[in-house]
């Protein structure tokens, strides 16, 4: 028997993780341990990333296999703006808004005209034509990539050469788009997309120019990736085509569904599982993707709902009493 | 009640946080050294010749440096400059290893040296050499065991101009150490390049050459120069022979044609790749005893010769022990570690050499042809030595 | 222009095409039958490689490798598809991408451990590992070999699809899955059949290609990407369509390696054209996909009455 849970308490569960993670570079710094500290800011930047694919895909239903082009793109503008010593971080973070914006609005324009399977692979088409344009450009370092020797400047406010200042700054843009989905999915224009998700003829139907409300929602999900991308090229100094490969989109994908589609948070705890497992897997063996594979098949296969999911039956369990 | 659940779940999250904190406890008594290489993917039969070649090293110094005991940590690149980059940073962050070697792609050693050379760790290649570490981003703590990039294909292009090839088609992959190569036979070959494909490489390289090759030989070129390591080179070769090249277009390569993948033509019989030359600075019958135990030894593990990366990774632990042992086992002292390092006092297996300014090898180069060997067994064997002391070019930018 | 090396980059185009298509017909079956992306439809390119390589050392025949090869894969088809595809094909896409990706890694990891990660060279009898000569022409027997048999394939599925009873419900399960359901025809084993069908062509192709490239870890990632090109651009479900798509694009591919740069030399500098062509010729298929799709949203040749 499963018991209904109220939608705070599965919130007050992840404001708890939210807030541990606030504590992760206090333990850290007592510890000694950097390593970690870099691990959670990955995890982070990843989730950024995650929970801007997840507007699209969990709440409008568009499966892009593409989105890591823009996170390529949002780590290229920290790259090849440091190329040429200009450090400016909100030139860089400028450049990483703008040309996502740019992109999905080119892309969008195509993409959103075609559905389903077509929507799939049109988006990944994208994805590698962008990959093969930065693997031909010699000048940034071509398939090699690119060095970023120094990071991002906000000035004395905001110095994120420092590894701490970064994570905050990471968990500051997290909270913050997810704060921006959660006002997206709650205003007439996100129930408009829902809407559409469920039956984009009925919508149109009554009227709506959903095409347009697509667009939108597909240009503000590619921003925020943007976003992820700036952090990512700061954080790794590192860029490469490699980043924009349609492993790593499905990499994005599948720490959603792990999470929880379409649910506010689950971005997050998909991020966090998805890195913690890889870590862990990968120092055990040489051959740990069979375990991860495996992982993921059964994860689609019975773990119905993902995390969130698993959180949910734990959570009416406990109220029915039987646990 | 309905806190149950989430009392339940608030702990273990922190418990597995708490998990990830446990401090690893880093002794006096070790030397540890990280070594990234390409253990997965098709690549990963390179990475398993080098892991083998550490190991050898490691049970002939008896497992210990200078009285401290030897702890190397393997870690795999997945053949990605992204993937090489975060264990580097591992390695340097959480298992706190004093060296960090290996490296067979020149990308991912590019990508993964700000890190280590910024943590103050030494970094030793035992492979790649990109000419950016050799010359404009050369570093103090950066030493290599092996050779810069453009090394190999000027002595391939020395050899070249020696026997009178007058016009020349090169395929390289597309990536830094392909470049490197292209440019290094360039800059000393006198004769005229008549066509040139770079190809695609990385995770989805191009392996089928049958355009490539259908340009080369209607370019009516005296020479077809090669560089594709790894698997791909075995690739390669066969498709040479299939395509009936070996009279027409002679084929010289460099780091294509190894201990790794001649077993393989043998047992397929490719009769082609008997003779064809290239050139490297060692070979399996380099006549010194440090080379005569390496290549017996590990034949006698591992039923085949070493490669040559192989070779490089021997080296790798043998220089470090080198400075270790004069050093009498003090990690700290890094100015004094270096110093030792750069002595390069130890009896590689390619006999002794110098380093230059940039921390890379003056050394001999020769020139290799296929043969086989008593046992029948396909090896490459020393024709003649083509340069001498040879230090690489970029040398001179490098300001240290 | 040199019609000789034109001729051989034909050739050349010819045989990626089929190859191509060999791995696009299985794929646009299951696409467009069970509605399914089967992203580790690569993985059995990559089984057909290896196992026929184990095959060839076992009984010194290449040919018996390839017929017990294809066997082996058709059979490792059709368990994919009972215990693990059957399952997913009533969830949504996100679930098949994802299922399927998992696979691959599966896959991978399970041929490392199995054959290591040095890969497998295939020995050609000396027979195909000459060449021939046709008026001054000279090309390798073997990719002559795999043009004859990629097109026999062609034909014989061709025929398959055309003439019997299996093709007939393969036909009306592209265009109207629906209707054949409520015919009373037992979807589970023509599901089975096509999956496996498609798995064994699969690893045709790449039994084809590895005594030329050799087997390795992760050879099927590369080139799935574009089978699903070829799919999308041939129209989901079409056998036709897979074969013309995949033709052109072996073409495209091959040409804009060869000739891209030279053409490219007549607009830009020298050193401009020769680093713009890879990249260029690598992207031309993917340019082709799009601008295909912004005229026709379902592809060249969609099946008759498919609704999808």
């Amino acid at each position: 028997m499963r018991t209904w849970v109220p939608r705070e308490t599965t919130t007050r569960f992840y404001l708890t993780v939210m807030l541990l993670l606030c504590l992760v570079p206090v333990a850290t710094t007592w510890s000694g341990q950097g390593f970690y500290l870099d691990l959670a800011t990955r995890i982070l930047i990843l989730a950024i990333a995650a929970v801007s694919l997840n507007l699209i895909l969990g709440y409008g239903g568009m499966i892009s296999l593409g989105h890591a082009a823009f996170v390529g793109i949002g780590a290229y503008s920290v790259g090849i703006f440091s190329y040429y010593e200009i450090h400016n971080g909100l030139v860089h973070l400028g450049g990483a808004v703008a040309g996502s914006v740019l992109f999905a609005l080119v892309t969008g324009m195509v993409c959103l005209r075609t559905r389903g399977v077509y929507f799939i692979m049109i988006t990944l088409a994208f994805a590698q034509m962008l990959y093969f344009v930065f693997v031909s450009l010699e000048e940034y370092g071509a398939d090699d990539g690119l060095l970023i020797y120094q990071r991002s400047d906000f000035g004395a406010l905001l110095d994120i050469e420092n590894a701490v200042v970064l994570y905050y700054t990471a968990l500051a843009v997290l909270a913050g788009c997810i704060g921006l989905v959660h006002r997206i999915v709650n205003a007439r224009f996100g129930r408009v997309i829902v809407g559409i998700r469920h039956n984009e003829q009925r919508m149109r139907a009554l009227g709506y120019d959903t095409y347009r409300y697509k667009l939108t929602c597909y240009v503000i999900s590619g921003a925020m990736a943007g976003v992820s991308g700036f952090l990512l090229g700061n954080f790794t100094n590192f860029i490469s085509p490699e980043m924009m490969d349609w492993t790593h989109s499905g990499e994005l994908i599948f720490m959603i569904v792990l999470g929880g589609t379409g649910v506010l948070f689950a971005p997050v705890t998909g991020a966090l599982a998805f890195l913690l497992l890889e870590e862990s897997l990968s120092s055990i063996t040489v051959y740990w993707h069979l375990i991860f594979g495996l992982i993921l098949i059964a994860v689609v296969l019975f773990g119905r709902g993902g995390l969130h999911g698993i959180l949910l039956r734990l959570l009416s369990r406990g109220k029915s009493g039987r646990c | 009640m309905k806190r149950d659940g989430l009392y339940f779940l608030t702990p273990v999250a922190a418990v597995c946080m708490a998990a990830m904190l446990i401090a690893v406890p880093a002794t006096a008594e070790t030397v540890r050294i990280g070594f990234v290489t390409t253990l997965t993917t098709s690549a990963g039969v390179i990475g398993e010749d080098m892991k083998n070649a550490v190991n050898l090293a490691v049970s002939h110094l008896g497992g210990k440096m200078a009285g401290k005991e030897i702890e190397v940590i393997f870690e795999d690149d997945g053949f990605k400059p992204e993937i090489g980059k975060q264990k580097a940073e591992k390695l340097v962050k959480k298992d706190d290893v004093d060296f960090v070697a290996g490296f067979i792609w020149s990308h991912v050693l590019l990508a993964s040296s700000k890190t280590v050379l910024d943590s103050g760790k030494f970094l030793i290649s035992s492979n790649a050499g990109p000419s950016q570490l050799a010359g404009k981003h050369c570093h103090e703590n950066f030493f290599s065991t092996s050779w810069q990039n453009d090394q190999t294909p000027m002595a391939m292009g020395e050899v070249l101009n020696q026997e009178g090839v007058e016009s020349l088609y090169v395929m390289a992959p597309n990536y830094a150490a392909g470049k490197d190569m292209v440019s290094g036979v360039e800059s000393v070959f006198s004769g005229e390049i008549v066509g040139k494909d770079l190809t695609k490489w990385g995770k989805d390289r191009q392996l089928d050459f049958s355009a490539e090759l259908a340009k080369a030989k209607a370019s009516g070129a005296d020479g077809l120069f090669v560089f594709y390591p790894g698997s791909a080179g075995g690739a390669f070769i066969k498709q040479y022979q299939q395509a009936g090249l070996k009279d027409v277009l002679p084929l010289y390569t460099v780091f294509t044609v190894d201990s790794i993948s001649l077993p393989k033509f043998q047992s397929a019989s490719m009769e082609g790749v008997l003779g064809s030359k290239s050139t490297m600075f060692w070979a399996p019958d380099l006549d010194n005893a440090a080379n005569v135990r390496f290549v017996r030894d590990f034949r006698e593990a591992h039923g085949s010769y070493p490669s040559f990366y192989a070779a490089q990774s021997y080296d790798t632990i043998m220089l470090i022990n080198s400075a270790l042992e004069q050093t009498g086992g003090n990690l700290d002292d890094r100015d004094a570690l270096r110093s030792a390092l750069k002595q390069a006092d130890y009896d590689s297996v390619r006999g002794r050499y110098t380093y230059g300014n940039n921390h890379l090898p003056i050394q001999n180069f020769y020139l290799r042809e296929v043969v086989v060997d008593a046992d029948g067994n396909w090896t490459t064997g020393i024709v003649r030595p083509v340069l001498e002391n040879h230090q690489d070019p970029y040398a001179g930018s490098c300001v240290m | 222009m040199d019609w000789h090396l034109l001729i051989a980059q034909l050739l050349n185009g010819l045989q990626l095409g089929l190859l191509l298509f060999l791995l696009a017909s299985g794929l646009t079956l299951i696409f467009g039958i069970m509605d399914f992306i089967n992203l580790s439809h690569g993985s059995f390119y990559m089984l057909g490689a290896f196992v026929c390589a184990t095959l060839v050392e076992v009984t010194g025949s290449f040919l018996a490798a390839v017929v017990m090869a294809v066997i082996v894969v058709f059979l490792a088809g059709a368990l994919v598809e009972r215990f693990i595809a059957r399952r997913i094909y009533r969830h949504d896409h996100l679930d098949h991408v994802l299922v399927t990706f998992g696979l691959i890694l599966v896959f991978d990891t399970l041929a490392h451990l199995v054959w290591g990660s040095a890969g497998a060279a295939i020995a050609l009898p000396g027979m195909l590992n000459g060449r021939v000569e046709v008026a001054g022409f000279v090309m390798p027997t073997y990719r002559i070999v795999i043009i004859f048999a990629g097109l026999a394939v062609a034909a014989g599925l061709s025929l398959l699809v055309t003439r019997s009873r299996l093709g007939m419900l393969i036909r009306a399960g592209a265009s109207d899955r629906g209707m054949v359901t409520a015919l009373g025809v037992n979807i589970d084993r023509l599901y089975l059949v096509v999956f496996a069908i498609g798995a064994a062509m699969a690893g045709l192709a790449g039994m084809l290609i590895a005594p030329i490239t050799e087997a390795s870890i992760g050879m099927g990632n590369e080139i799935i990407i574009v089978a699903f090109v070829v799919v999308i651009v041939g129209g989901i479900g079409s056998i036709r369509g897979a074969f013309y798509s995949a033709i052109l694009i072996g073409f495209i591919d091959t040409l804009g390696r060869s000739y891209l740069d030279d053409l490219l030399g007549l607009f830009l500098s020298n050193q401009a054209s020769e680093t713009a062509a890879p990249a260029l010729s690598a992207m031309m298929i993917y340019i082709l996909m799009a601008g295909i799709l912004a005229f026709r949203p379902r592809g060249l040749f969609p099946p008759a009455g498919a609704n999808r």
